[in-house]
Formats: structure tokens, C-alpha cells, sequence
């Protein structure tokens, strides 16, 4: 989050020296399908998806977000149980450095594994993985999924601030099917989303690069101020 | 790229404000008084948003007779064994929590120079804005043979609550090999997948308990909603089940006889087991009787959805005649919003903002394979108009369907919880 907060304040002070020529242009978030196949990689020892259970290694379900040594019922390497009690966290730039080469992070680690060398690759395994963990695993621009990398907004988008008056109207088209108290079956909840990670989804769906058709319509006529409306309601509505 | 957004961004909010009506003082009594008859997914919403929005400010008064609202989206799933007949039925506790009075009753007669609804239970009730969404009454005589006398023995199931559980006992009480008849709808009726979803899921019904019997719909339409979709998934799970006669076949010219249980196609008589009438459909009779419908319809303003006839008499959903919108649950719950939005400013001078509409329609063909169709809306002075939509694809892969059926799942938790709290 402390790097993440960095990067915000960083794309703030550059507005002014990108406002000519920042389109929109984003970096692909991974692609599950092809994660799948780089998963193979790691099926030998995990498990992930319904009924996964700890094998020679942990299962992967529900890891973003899990602090490292997590899980009650696996025998984790002291290495990895020391990192767990250091504050290290399975997010998508910690399982990022990680795979890339295992034992430079947990030099004690019993994962004999060499690493996913290839950044795409990664991001692909990252992405699927996501796809087995709760909330917000549909929402790859929320933490603990987010990579700050993962967009190139205009930092002019993002430094609009949103009227949460006009958000809360706007909101009415979103609440038929995202429910306002949160809940979420089926369709993820948005309530209380940071409101940069909500700005930059609803653009991912506005440029189509993220992939949902109901989305994309709804998001695709939202002017840059509604969207930012819209975060500042959603943002900071109360419990 | 030049231009300066916060100026703009100032613009479109000064633009914003300046839609604000001019505040109505509400003459005589109190706080002002906003009527709402029809509990369903227009009314029901349009209440909510209302008491909410103005945090007392407006007193909101919902007329509906029944204690229990059963949803008609998902009745069809009901039908297919996917939900409980309870799973479709809401109560009003949580909206009366909320602020809204609740009357249980009918309203038979709308006084537009008094301003007053009267309620068959004899009170007569006083509005500054009256809000109609009364959903939809059948068209007398348009399936011969056919009145609401007779709606035991061939049910329209076309109101969700009896009617659908009528229909459901009907099927599971069909003989082995037997017939189950659809006598299908002409347009505009609501929501055009329907017919379409509810013939999947008697046939998925079938399918399991009785996998012989056969389906015969009769249709007026030359073609209908999502009709590759559904065709593509009839083929799929239930091949050789399911006849479809359209027009051309003489699916527009059909009488029935409840009494013999047959079904007349064009002069061809067929002996049914199960005959589905859905007749021909109007606005809910009180739009009527208000005197704001022209033909079988209410025209509305696409802005705030009031009525061309009179400006303190606003209709949503299904009743109302608005333009491009399907007649959905989705869609008169977005009515609701824009026309609450509106009638707020006008009694209290908040701000209102400009009409946005959507709506989505997802239909479940078999068991984790939904589909769906959905378009964005914008007010034009002549109608609601269609902005931008999409459909499902024919072809598309198991993990894209059973995501749209959970989608379907969230959708409805959502739009109960947004029209009932
Ligand atoms: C089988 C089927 C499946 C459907 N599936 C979907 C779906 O998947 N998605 C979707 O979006 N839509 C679906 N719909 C459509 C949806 O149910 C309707 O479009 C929606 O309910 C319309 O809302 P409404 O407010 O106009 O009317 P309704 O929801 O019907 O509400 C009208 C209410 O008004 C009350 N009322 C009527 N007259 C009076 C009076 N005189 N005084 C007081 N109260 C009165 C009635 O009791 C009723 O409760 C489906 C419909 C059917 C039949």
C-alpha cells in the first residue's frame, strides 16, 4: 500500500508534464487462460480450486491477502513462517517477486522450484491464482490483488475530484445489481472501494480492456467526471 | 486533450443544478405528499428512493394490496425447480422501516382536479405527485376462448405469487408423454425472454421427471427475443422436445376451450394437458382509470417519466409507454430512480440530475446455462432511446454461461434489496 500511495503521488506531480500526451494506455492484467497452463508448472505440489487440499505444498485457495505461513493445517519451513511473523502478505507483487525466484525471498523455503523467469508468465499465474481467492478476486484493480503498474491512466483522470452528491445519483444504476450494503453473491461488491482503484476498474471496462459486456456499456457512456463521482461516493460510504 | 477538465467538470455541474425544478409549495397541509400505487419493481423502488433521499422531508405513502410481493423475475426458475416459492416472495416490512406508509389496498379511482386517490377500502387519499406503476392487465378477448375465468384452467402465470404455483402443480401432474401448450404473447407485453425462459425450464422439468412429454407453443411473432440463443439451447439440452409454430404457420390465429382442454392452431385441433394462455397485455387498470393511458399504454415524458396527459401523474414500468426500454424488472427499477430523482427536486428544489436508463435481462436456459441481453438509455424529447447494448453469443464456452447464471444470482439479491431495503 506504502509503495502504492507513493506511485499516487508520483503520477500527481507528473500531471502537469504528461497532460499533453497521456492517452489512456494500460499494461494487460494477466490472462487467466493462459495462467492455467503455467499453473501446470506448480500442480505437482499444489492444489487450487474447489475441494484443493494441502499437499507437498499448501493449497492456493484464498491467498491473496493470506499473510506467508498462513494456514493452520500445513507444516510451513521456519524460513516461511518467519516471513509470515515479518508481515509478509500474498499480494500481487509479493507472489510477483517470489516466483520470479523463490529462494531470494525465503532462502530456506522447502519449494524446489526454480522460479517463472518470464514477466508475462507471471502475471498470467498471478492472474489465475486470483481467480481462487475471495472477494475481491473478480476485482483485479483492488488491493490485495493490485499491481500498481497494472494501469497508465491520465493522472489528469485521476486527480479529478468526484461530487459525491451527483455519485449518489449515478449510484442508483449500479445498485441494481451491486448491492449498496455490500453484499456479494455473484456480482462483486464496490462498496468502499479506495477511490483510485475504482476510478481506474471503471475506466478498464470503459476502454474495454477488462472483459465484462454489462460492464463495459454502463462504464462506456460514464464521462471521467461521473466515474470520479461515483468513486467518491462509493469511496466513502459509511458501514 | 487541451481542454481544461476542472472547467469543465464546473460546467457540467452548473448544468446539473440549473435542471433544478422550481421548488412546488405544497399548498394547505404540511410536508408534501407523494402517493405511490403499486408495490412492485417501479413503485416499490420509487418509494424507497423517495423517503430515503428526502430524509423526511416528503411524505410517502405506498398503496398495494398483497402483504407479499412474489417477484415474476425468477418465477420461471420457480417453474424449473431451481427456486422455493418462497425464495420469489417479499414482504414490506423493511420499506415501512424505512419511511414508507404502507397502505394495503386497492386504488379504483384517480381525482385530478381534487388531487385525491381513492382506495377501496373507501378512504380517499390527497397527492401533490402521484406515482403509477401498476404493472400490466390482460386485453380482453385477444386469445378467444380465453377470459379471466378460465385462468384456472389454463393459467397466464403472467403475475407471479398462485398463478405460478397453478402452473407448477399443472406440470408436475402431467401424464407421461403428455403435452404442455404455450399460447404465447404478442407485443409489447413484459419482459420479452419470458415465454422463451419459461419454456426452458418446463422442459428442463420434463427433462428429469417426465423426459417424453412434449412443449407446443403457438406464437404471433415472427421471431423473438434472444430466439438463437434459446434455439441454440433447446437444441442442446432438449432436442426433439419442443415445437415452435410462429406465424406462418398460423401461431397468430389460435382458440382455446378450458372446458375440453384443447388448443386450436389455425383450425388444427390439439388436446393438451397443460395450456399456458398468456393473453395480449395493457397497463395496469388503474392508469386507465386516471385517465392518462392513450390506447393500451400510458405516454410518458422520457426526462422524468411523467405523463403526457398530466404532469403531477408519473408512470413507471411496464404500464407506462416510454419508447426504446423492454418492459422489465430492470428497466422500471432505473425508471423509478430517474423519476424519483425528479418528483424529490420538484417538491423539495434538490438537485436534479439528467435521466440515465439500463437494463439487463438475464434467461436461464438449463442448469448453469444463463444468458443475457442489456442496453443503456438516454432521454431524448420524444422517448427513452436506446444508447448501446449487447447480447450473449451463441457458441459461448460452460464457464461464460455459469457465470452469467451467478451473475443472474447477484443481479437478483441486488434489485430486491434496492427496490424493498
Ligand atoms: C415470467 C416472467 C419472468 C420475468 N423475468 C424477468 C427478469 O428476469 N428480469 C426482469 O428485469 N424482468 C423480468 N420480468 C418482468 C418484470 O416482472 C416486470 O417487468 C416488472 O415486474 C414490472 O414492474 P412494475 O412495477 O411495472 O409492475 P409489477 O412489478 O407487476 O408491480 C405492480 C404492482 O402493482 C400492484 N397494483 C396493480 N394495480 C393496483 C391498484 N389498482 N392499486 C394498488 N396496487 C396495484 C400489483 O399488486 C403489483 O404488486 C419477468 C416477468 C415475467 C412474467
Amino acid at each position: 500500500m506504502a509503495d502504492r500511495a507513493a506511485h499516487n503521488r508520483r503520477t500527481v506531480a507528473l500531471a502537469a508534464v504528461f497532460w499533453m500526451c497521456a492517452a489512456p494506455s494500460f499494461a494487460q492484467s494477466g490472462d487467466i487462460e493462459a495462467g492455467r497452463d503455467v499453473f501446470q508448472r506448480c500442480s505437482g505440489c499444489h492444489q487450487v480450486g474447489q475441494g484443493a487440499r494441502n499437499g507437498i505444498g499448501p493449497h492456493l485457495n484464498g491467498l491473496f491477502g493470506r499473510a506467508a505461513a498462513g494456514l493452520e493445517d500445513f507444516r510451513y519451513s521456519k524460513s516461511f513462517q518467519r516471513a509470515g511473523a515479518g508481515g509478509l502478505e500474498w499480494h500481487a507483487e509479493t507472489l510477483d517477486v517470489f516466483l520470479e525466484n523463490p529462494r531470494a525471498m525465503t532462502s530456506g523455503t522447502r519449494m524446489s522450484f526454480p522460479g517463472v523467469k518470464d514477466e508475462t508468465d507471471r502475471a498470467n499465474l498471478i492472474a489465475y491464482l486470483r481467480t481462487f481467492s475471495d472477494n475481491p478476486a473478480n476485482i483485479p484493480e483492488a488491493d490485495p490483488t493490485a499491481r500498481a503498474r497494472d494501469h497508465d491512466l491520465d493522472p489528469a483522470i485521476l486527480a479529478l475530484v468526484g461530487d459525491p452528491e451527483y455519485g449518489e445519483y449515478l449510484s442508483g444504476e449500479c445498485t441494481t445489481c451491486h448491492q449498496a450494503a455490500g453484499g456479494d453473491d455473484g456480482i462483486p461488491s464496490i462498496v468502499l472501494w479506495p477511490e483510485e482503484d475504482f476510478v481506474v476498474a471503471l475506466h478498464a471496462y470503459k476502454n474495454k480492456q477488462r472483459a465484462h459486456p454489462v460492464m463495459q456499456m454502463i462504464a462506456g457512456r460514464l464521462s471521467d467526471e461521473e466515474i470520479a463521482a461515483l468513486a467518491a461516493y462509493f469511496g466513502n460510504l459509511e458501514e | 486533450m487541451t481542454v481544461n477538465r476542472r472547467t469543465f467538470m464546473g460546467t457540467s455541474a452548473a448544468a446539473a443544478a440549473a435542471l433544478a425544478a422550481p421548488m412546488v409549495k405544497a399548498a394547505g397541509h404540511g410536508r408534501p405528499k407523494v402517493i405511490v400505487v403499486g408495490g412492485g419493481a417501479g413503485g416499490a423502488t420509487a418509494a424507497r428512493y423517495i423517503a430515503k433521499d428526502s430524509k423526511g422531508e416528503i411524505d410517502v405513502t405506498l398503496i398495494e394490496p398483497t402483504r407479499t410481493y412474489y417477484t415474476c423475475f425468477f418465477s420461471n426458475l420457480y417453474l424449473g425447480g431451481f427456486k422455493t416459492i418462497d425464495d420469489i416472495g417479499h414482504g414490506y416490512g423493511t420499506l415501512a422501516a424505512g419511511g414508507v406508509n404502507v397502505v394495503h389496498d386497492w386504488a379504483i379511482g384517480v381525482d385530478r382536479d381534487a388531487k385525491t386517490v381513492s382506495l377501496a377500502g373507501g378512504a380517499s387519499l390527497p397527492y401533490d405527485k402521484l406515482i403509477l406503476s401498476p404493472g400490466i392487465d390482460f386485453v380482453d378477448g385477444s386469445v378467444p376462448g380465453w377470459d379471466l375465468s378460465a385462468q384456472n384452467a389454463m393459467p397466464h402465470a403472467y403475475k407471479a405469487g398462485s398463478q405460478s404455483e397453478l402452473l407448477k402443480a399443472q406440470l408436475m401432474a402431467m401424464p407421461e408423454g403428455g403435452t404442455f401448450a404455450m399460447v404465447a404473447p404478442p407485443n409489447p407485453y413484459r419482459c420479452p425472454p419470458g415465454p422463451y425462459e419459461r419454456v426452458s425450464m418446463v422442459a428442463h422439468f420434463l427433462k428429469q421427471n417426465n423426459p417424453t412429454a412434449k412443449i407446443l407453443i403457438a406464437d404471433p411473432k415472427a421471431k423473438f427475443s434472444k430466439q438463437g440463443l434459446f434455439e441454440e439451447g433447446w437444441q442442446n439440452h432438449y432436442a426433439g422436445m419442443i415445437t415452435w409454430i410462429g406465424p406462418d404457420f398460423g401461431g397468430e390465429n389460435v382458440s382455446v376451450d378450458p372446458a375440453a382442454m384443447t388448443l386450436n392452431i389455425d383450425g388444427e385441433v390439439n388436446k393438451v394437458d397443460v395450456c399456458n394462455v398468456i393473453p395480449a397485455m395493457k397497463a395496469g387498470r388503474i392508469a386507465e382509470l386516471a385517465g392518462v393511458t392513450d390506447g393500451n399504454w400510458a405516454p410518458v415524458n422520457a426526462a422524468d417519466m411523467s405523463t403526457k396527459a398530466d404532469p403531477d401523474i408519473y408512470v413507471l414500468g411496464d404500464a407506462s409507454q416510454q419508447g426504446d426500454m423492454p418492459k422489465s424488472g430492470f428497466s422500471a427499477n432505473s425508471q423509478a430512480k430517474v423519476c424519483a430523482n425528479a418528483v424529490r427536486g420538484a417538491l423539495t428544489g434538490s438537485k436534479v440530475f439528467p435521466a440515465k436508463f439500463s437494463n439487463t435481462c438475464w434467461s436461464l436456459i438449463a442448469p448453469n446455462d444463463g444468458v443475457k441481453v442489456g442496453a443503456t438509455y438516454e432521454a431524448t424529447p420524444e422517448k427513452i432511446a436506446k444508447v448501446d447494448g449487447f447480447i450473449s453469443q451463441t457458441g459461448e464456452s460452460a464457464e461464460v454461461r455459469k457465470a452469467t447464471y451467478e451473475e443472474s444470482e447477484g443481479w437478483y439479491t441486488g434489485i430486491t434489496t434496492d427496490m424493498l431495503g
